[in-house]
């Protein structure tokens, strides 16, 4: 190998990777490790792939991602806890030439916001849902979710997640695939860079569908939450494969 | 097979060392910085920057796209 | 052209949704008011104007999509009647906060709880007080008359665009369920793009351009003093609506020594006791708000030197009243007469209440 000086190497025309355009110069306040963070940059990545910035609006939660919208630079709105797919389907409406997306986590998707995605899939709204389940409530200081595993302890789970107590873990988009108005549900997560590549092939492709009147693309995301999980983010990731992918295993739940 | 030669650009002011790079890293380039950035974090730094293969690893698992990644084929 | 036809209440909300090129209607059902929507669902407005109609999952949802709707600087509108009106509230708190511009359409019947499906005004405390959490104000319309029914639609739109704040059509049973005769007003085309972005450019979502910032459309603050500073904001707009915005009849109060207050169905029942008051020598008069927020509360005030007292009538326990009672202040004898649960009073019985609280 011939020596190289790094100099060499950092060059503009030598660069593979940088910061999407998308995303704006704030820092983002998610924890380090967060697995938002990941996702955030890879629909910024998305739209920016498909020159969709001028056509896309956004909707955020109630929840840590509730200022996604200081993140991703394209319009917003920010919806009250778990109404953004009612936000999403009228705004779909009112501009069928829109791309519109929602991004939602476990609290507000599945638990106070179930009616909402519920029907919004039900009716078949040609809308994005991208659905980070951390399996825990991060913004108000790791409270049990719907979608907590059963043993897990969180705040209001100090001594596990008990089913006869709790219920159990909610499969939400299992559920949802069963709707004739979804037309791809698929589950995906953000620890290692193939991971990373096929959550962002399923992002692009749930908005590529929106141009297909074929009803929503739902991409649920399995994360982390190292802080209400209080590990270290590689502990997490770890724990992550341990324990969450048994409940909630990876792949596409339904293409058509 | 063409070799590559790789190297990164870390933002370290806005880097809050999560590590999550440091473990993806398939060449054990990057190592946490002893010293700290203005917000007191140990930020990301090649510490082995020969081994680095341009792969992109850290910078699609870096969820503050704070890693830019450089690649240029060895002549 | 104008048309006149024979219609209800209700089908008149949604005829005029129609006619002032409303962009979206988002609702569920709920008696007294499942006209509006079963209208718009006959109607078709999809085909005609390109209006959007949705039957929600819930009020909940409805008026969430409306926040959606608005957020676009879309013409916007969901009607429900007192419970579900109750459940939009958090929808309607998120309106005000964000300041968007919709139209909320509150048939109301009797409560509290499930209460009745019979007529009721026991919802102007939740209408004008506010009704959600937080420090906001509807500009709240309450019509008397099938015709008020339409005007108010495009009056509804036109007020909540101006000032960039949530505007509630505040009717009772009887008004969304009677007939009358009804001047439906000319078709104004919905607006086109190009009008959403000279309207509401500076803040609606309408994809974000090259040459703007992007749009956010939020209610969260979490800064104590920019929160502070954006609710001083509002306030300075309430106040500005507060001076500009208030709309009463008066009916017979030149000569009168008493007057009763009244709104929407109420108020045509006063106009029949005031005939059969005057017949009996006592000059009574009629003070109809029309917007119930802002109150017309100059006009009391400017009474009280010329009369001896006022009456408070509604289909309530007594809520205006407190209205009436603050823009007096003390003046004059101010009382109050009303019937609940969905009873609705007589002439007569107004007239006798008059002469009792009254010593007449």
């Amino acid at each position: 190998m011939s020596r190289m000086e790094l100099t060499d190497i950092i060059k503009e025309e030598n660069l593979v990777l940088k910061k999407s355009a998308l995303l704006t110069d704030n820092v983002m306040h998610y924890c380090p490790g967060c697995t938002h963070g990941v996702v955030h940059k890879l629909i910024a990545e998305v739209i920016e792939e498909l020159g969709i910035q001028e056509q896309t609006i956004g909707i955020s939660p109630v929840g840590c991602s509730v200022f996604a919208y200081n993140y991703i630079d394209i319009d917003w709105a920010e919806a009250a806890h778990g109404r953004a797919p009612a936000l999403a389907t009228a705004i779909r409406r009112l501009h069928p030439e829109k791309y519109v997306f929602t991004y939602q986590g476990d609290g507000d998707l599945a638990s106070i916001g179930c009616a909402e995605i519920m029907h919004a899939c039900n009716r078949g709204e040609n809308i994005v849902v991208i659905f980070i389940n951390n399996a825990i409530y991060g913004m108000t200081g790791g409270q049990m979710a719907p979608t907590t595993l059963l043993g897990q302890v969180t705040a209001t789970t100090p001594y596990g997640r008990d089913a006869k107590l709790n219920g159990f873990p909610m499969k939400i988009t299992e559920l949802l695939a069963q709707l004739d108005g979804t037309c791809y549900v698929t589950r995906q997560t953000a620890d290692t860079p193939a991971a990373v590549r096929k959550t962002k092939n399923a992002i692009k492709k749930a908005f590529q569908n929106t141009r297909l009147d074929k009803g929503v693309s739902f991409v649920e995301v399995v994360g982390t939450c190292n802080s209400g999980w209080k590990m270290t983010p590689v502990d997490a990731n770890k724990w992550m494969h341990e324990h969450m992918f048994e409940k909630y295993p990876l792949g596409d739940i339904k293409d058509i | 097979m063409a070799k590559f030669r790789g190297a990164i650009v870390v933002d370290t002011e806005h880097c809050k060392g999560c590590s999550l790079c440091v473990v993806a890293c398939p060449t054990h380039v990057i190592e946490l910085n002893p010293d700290v950035n203005g917000k007191g974090y140990h930020y990301a730094y090649m510490k082995n920057p020969e081994a680095c293969i341009g792969c992109a690893s850290c910078g699609l698992v870096c969820p503050d796209s704070v890693i830019s990644v450089y690649k240029k084929a060895v002549e | 052209m104008a048309e006149v036809k024979l219609m209800k209440g209700n089908e008149v909300i949604a005829e005029t949704a129609i006619r002032c090129g409303c962009d979206g209607y988002f609702g569920y059902p709920i008696t007294p008011q499942s006209e509006v929507m079963e209208t718009l669902m006959l109607r078709k407005p999809w085909e005609e104007t390109g209006m959007v109609v949705v039957q929600a999952e819930s009020e909940v949802a409805a008026i969430n999509m409306v926040y959606g709707g608005a957020s676009c600087g879309k013409k916007v509108m969901t009607s429900s009647s007192s419970p579900g009106i109750s459940l939009k509230q958090e929808g309607i708190t998120y309106l005000a906060g964000a300041e968007l511009p919709c139209l909320v359409v509150d048939v109301m019947r009797g409560g509290p709880g499930l209460g009745t499906i019979q007529p009721s005004q026991s919802d102007y405390f939740q209408a004008t007080k506010g009704g959600g959490h937080g420090d906001y104000h509807l500009i709240v319309l309450a019509p008397a008359s099938v015709q008020e029914m339409s005007d108010f639609v495009a009056l509804g739109f036109e007020l909540a665009f101006k000032y960039r704040n949530p505007a509630m059509v505040l009717a009772d049973g009887v008004i969304g369920q009677m007939m009358e005769k009804v001047v439906l007003p000319d078709y104004t085309p919905r607006w086109t793009e190009e009008e959403i972005e000279k309207i509401s450019g500076s803040w609606a979502l309408t994809g974000k351009k090259k040459n703007r910032e992007h749009h956010v459309i939020t209610s969260l603050e979490l800064e104590a003093h920019r929160q502070e500073v954006f609710n001083e904001k509002l306030q300075r707009k309430y106040r500005e609506i507060e001076a500009n915005e208030v709309r009463y009849e008066a009916i017979n109060c030149e000569d009168a020594d008493y007057i009763f207050v009244a709104y929407g169905s109420c108020a045509r029942i006063c106009q029949k006791s005031i005939q059969l008051a005057r017949q009996e020598g006592i000059k009574v008069g009629l003070l109809r708000p029309i917007t119930l927020y802002p109150f017309p509360t100059q006009p009391i005030s400017d009474l009280c030197s010329k009369v001896k007292g006022f009456m408070s009538v509604e289909m309530s326990a007594g809520q205006m009243v407190e209205d009436v009672r603050l823009a007096v202040n003390g003046r004059v004898k101010v009382d109050f007469y009303g019937r609940m649960g969905g009873v609705v009073p007589t002439p007569e019985e107004i007239v006798d209440a008059l002469k009792n609280k009254f010593s007449i």
